[in-house]
């Protein structure tokens, strides 16, 4: 308490108060998760520039290309990790950036709650779906 | 909970009067520049690519799913609609990837600067611009050859 001791004198004291010792030992903050959320964008938005770089590439070498051409492609061990990679980041990405556009711009806290609930719950469909799609076709 | 982020977000006005902060800035009342112009498209984008995996996930369950749901997908993108939602998407996407990359830039430390942010800014647009006609010249070669 000695180190708030000094803004005691302030109009504002009690926002500095407010923060215990140990919160200020964990760093944790007011999301209470700390970092976590900024670190894995930053992760996630690295490991996609090489992958949709990747992806991109090989979808322009199958453009009109028939079925069977995919099949082949996609029989590669290679081909089905990487995609694997690029569907974990690309919806782990989307999840974590729609949560950030929903906090700052939706206000109602029914709302925020429910689209927050319905973002995950949809990125993690769609990861799904998409990766049963490549396995399907891989194994 | 509420009580104590209310604690938090109250602020002295220039009159010396108790406010609450306003959570987010409000755009209108800012006058349009190349970063904050920017800034806001990075989230559009953003936003419009993850309508955009729809299309992504579409065409990886139709491969699998068989010959005549490729097809399926084969026909919608060749469409018009296909075709200009196709367009928006590869724009959006490379704009995203570009700006992304000058956002990663500016976390390590590098260009944070001010003559640098709107250079950058302007080769991000110039990039975006080239890499989606690059993209769909090769893609239109590949396609119709």
């Amino acid at each position: 308490m000695s180190e708030t001791g000094k803004s005691m004198s302030s109009p504002d004291a009690h926002v500095a108060v407010m923060r215990s010792q140990l919160g200020r030992v964990r760093g944790l903050g007011s999301a209470r998760s700390g970092v976590s959320h900024w670190w894995s964008q930053r992760w996630t938005a690295l490991v996609l520039v090489p992958l949709t770089l990747w992806f991109i590439w090989h979808v322009i070498a199958l453009l009109g290309a028939p079925h069977q051409a995919v099949l082949d492609w996609m029989y590669s061990p290679l081909t089905v990790v990487l995609m694997l990679c690029l569907i974990v980041a690309t919806f782990h990405h989307m999840q974590l950036g729609l949560q950030a556009v929903i906090e700052d711009y939706i206000h109602s806290e029914a709302m925020r709650f429910g689209l927050l609930l319905a973002v995950r719950a949809a990125a993690a469909f769609l990861a799904l779906l998409a990766a049963v799609a490549v396995l399907k076709m891989g194994l | 909970m509420a009580e104590t982020r209310d604690a938090l977000m109250v602020a002295r006005n220039s009159e010396g009067r108790l406010v609450h902060r306003p959570l987010s800035p409000h755009l209108q009342a800012y006058r349009p520049q190349i970063t904050s112009v920017l800034s806001i498209f990075h989230r559009i984008t953003g936003v419009a690519l993850s309508a955009g995996t729809l299309l992504m996930v579409w065409w990886i369950v139709a491969a699998a799913l068989g010959a005549d749901a490729y097809a399926g997908v084969q026909a919608f993108v060749s469409s018009p609609i296909g075709l200009v939602l196709l367009f928006g998407w590869t724009a959006a996407l490379f704009y995203h990837l570009c700006s992304g990359i000058r956002h990663l830039a500016w976390d390590a430390g590098y260009g944070f600067d001010k003559p640098n942010y709107a250079y950058t800014g302007y080769a991000v647009l110039i990039a975006t611009a080239a890499c989606t006609l690059l993209a769909w010249a090769v893609g239109l070669i590949v396609w119709l050859h």
